[in-house]
């Protein structure tokens, strides 16, 4: 009997190459998940050595970091960031939001179109010329503030916030405006007819029907905020003390490039700790904003 | 106010009413009364106006661009058209619901309150108070008064519609727009709002925009068919389906066109 109904002679060669195709996506999925794995391995045993050393309570809540005297606290670093990345998100956020609904509701579709072209090119530029601009803008206006209250001229906590504000705007308006665009007009539609003004539909139905993906945004700013290194460093100051917002301030990232190329023994070794504190905090805020994403989704 | 008098009471009177979008005439000189405590069924085939017609009466056609629009549409005797109305309040007389239920996606509790808390209602037992009535008036209290924290996205399309319902009555309005409010629903959940439309006229006007033409009939007390643009006739709805004075009505309501 020839050929019966469904089945043909090229079936079995389709199938060959439908595994293959199987086996090569396999692959490339679990090269991704491998290079995860394989970092938080190497950073807990680069950094992890050092941090026995030192003690972990010394480590973490030590409050002076000398490496000539041996002595490796990060606790101004690890509050320096914490308050500059949560400053940086209190004020993006809500700047973020209204730009966003600037754009997606209350200009016309063409301007709107040529400002998010530029707000997205001002995500992509790179991050030390964030710091030129910040070293030659907004540091010596910071020195003016510093002088009129009496205060030493030099880089600080607010100038770096400052920075990271700006630096984190663009992917938080590009997020959230696209979350906004997404919403279906028939909500804003709905509010109208129940006799708000469209000021009132856009915040209390398009926006919170918006807010998985502003969540989204808020994600991607704070681990841009926490993990910057160059601008901060260029506007900073880089002093490690305890954080103040018109004293110089050095964040977590900051210590790593700095002082990567002369240091040696432990030194270098406490580095690497940094690097894997910095790694845990990521991991964790990622985690924790992503848990809270879902359930605002939910 | 008694019943006889709310009877036979005319609620909007339209004249010579024109819309334009651009440069499309999609309202010709409409001139139409819609009586008080009744159903008005606007029939006739998609692009007629008869949508647009309706939106007129809430000023929903405001938000488009380009919407030009010339004479009068009295509601109670006041020009919803003139000069310093505020339509946030004319919207909260008078409620809409759409073709495709609409729910915010909040909790039950919080669609319902969403109206009245725009319009300055705070006090909690205000609220709980309101909420009750509008879901009782919408006949889906029973079915979701275990679960006013929940989604309204959790609820079945009918009672997403009965929710929307509930929704524009809780502004407390006098009048009811419905844009095809069942053609995206299920014959079951299709007949309840018709049940549903028939105890909401006692207390509101009606007017109600539909496709379809057994509904308009077992539904509405008065019926407007619309054509291109154009109110052909407006009539008690018995008339219009069993004697139609214009040969376009006919040929629609027989199905030849539309």
């Amino acid at each position: 009997m020839e050929q019966m109904g469904l089945t043909t002679g090229r079936n079995k060669s389709k199938s060959t190459v439908e595994r293959i195709m199987n086996i090569i996506f396999l692959i490339c999925g679990l090269a991704a998940v491998i290079c995860v794995i394989c970092m938080t391995v190497y950073m807990i045993i680069s950094g992890w050595p050092a941090i026995q050393k030192i003690g972990v309570f010394e480590f973490l809540f030590g409050q002076v970091w000398d490496p000539e005297n041996s002595e490796f606290g990060i606790a101004p670093m690890i509050l320096s960031s914490i308050i500059a990345t949560f400053s940086a998100i209190l004020v993006a956020l809500p700047l973020g939001i209204l730009v966003a609904v600037f754009l997606s509701k209350l200009i016309p579709g063409r301007l709107s179109s040529i400002l998010r072209t530029l707000i997205d090119l001002l995500a992509g530029i790179p991050s030390v010329v964030y710091g030129l601009l910040g070293a030659i803008l907004i540091v010596p206006l910071i020195f003016e503030l510093q002088t009129s209250l009496g205060l030493p001229t030099s880089g600080c906590l607010l100038s770096a916030i400052i920075i990271l504000i700006i630096m984190i705007l663009p992917t938080i308006i590009s997020v959230s405006e696209t979350a906004i665009r997404a919403v279906p007009q028939q909500y804003e539609d709905a509010s109208l007819a129940l006799g708000s003004t469209k000021l009132q539909s856009i915040f209390r139905a398009t926006v919170p029907a918006a807010k998985s993906g502003i969540v989204a945004g808020m994600v991607l700013g704070v681990g841009r905020a926490i993990g910057e290194a160059m601008a901060v460093i260029m506007v900073a100051g880089n002093a490690a003390i305890m954080p103040e917002f018109l004293k110089p301030a050095r964040l977590l990232t900051a210590s790593i490039p700095i002082e990567w190329a002369y240091s040696s023994g432990l030194h270098r070794e406490a580095l690497y700790g940094i690097g894997l504190v910095l790694f845990i905090f990521i991991m964790v805020i990622n985690i924790v904003l992503n848990m809270v994403l879902k359930k605002a989704v939910n | 106010m008694n019943e006889v008098e709310t009877q036979n009471k005319v609620k909007i009177h339209t004249k010579n009413l024109d819309l334009f979008y651009g440069d499309v005439h999609a309202l010709k000189d409409v001139n139409l009364d819609i009586q008080s405590h009744n159903v008005t069924a606007l029939i006739g085939p998609s692009g007629c106006g008869k949508s647009t017609y309706l939106k007129t009466l809430n000023r929903m056609n405001d938000t488009i661009d380009g919407v030009k629009i010339t004479g009068d549409v009295f509601l109670d005797n006041e020009n919803v058209y003139g000069k310093g109305v505020d339509v946030t309040i004319l919207r909260k007389k008078v409620g809409m619901v759409f073709q495709s239920p609409n729910p915010f996606p909040m909790s039950i509790y919080d669609n319902i309150t969403y109206g009245p808390r725009m319009h300055g209602v705070k006090k909690r037992i205000e609220l709980d108070e309101i909420v009750e009535k509008s879901l009782k008036g919408a006949a889906i209290w029973d079915e979701v008064k275990d679960r006013m924290k929940k989604s309204a996205l959790s609820l079945s399309g009918g009672q997403q519609q009965r929710l929307c319902i509930a929704r524009a009555l809780a502004t407390q309005p006098d009048v009811l727009l419905m844009d095809e409010p069942t053609s995206a629903l299920d014959p079951i959940s299709t007949t309840k709002i018709e049940e549903l439309i028939a105890e909401l006229k006692k207390n509101y006007s009606i007017v109600i925009v539909t496709h379809n033409m057994q509904q308009a009939a077992r539904i509405s007390d008065d019926t407007a068919f619309f054509l291109l643009g154009e109110l052909i006739e407006n009539h008690k709805t018995e008339t219009i389906f069993s004697s139609p004075q214009d040969k376009r009505t006919e040929d629609y309501i027989t199905g030849r066109f539309g």
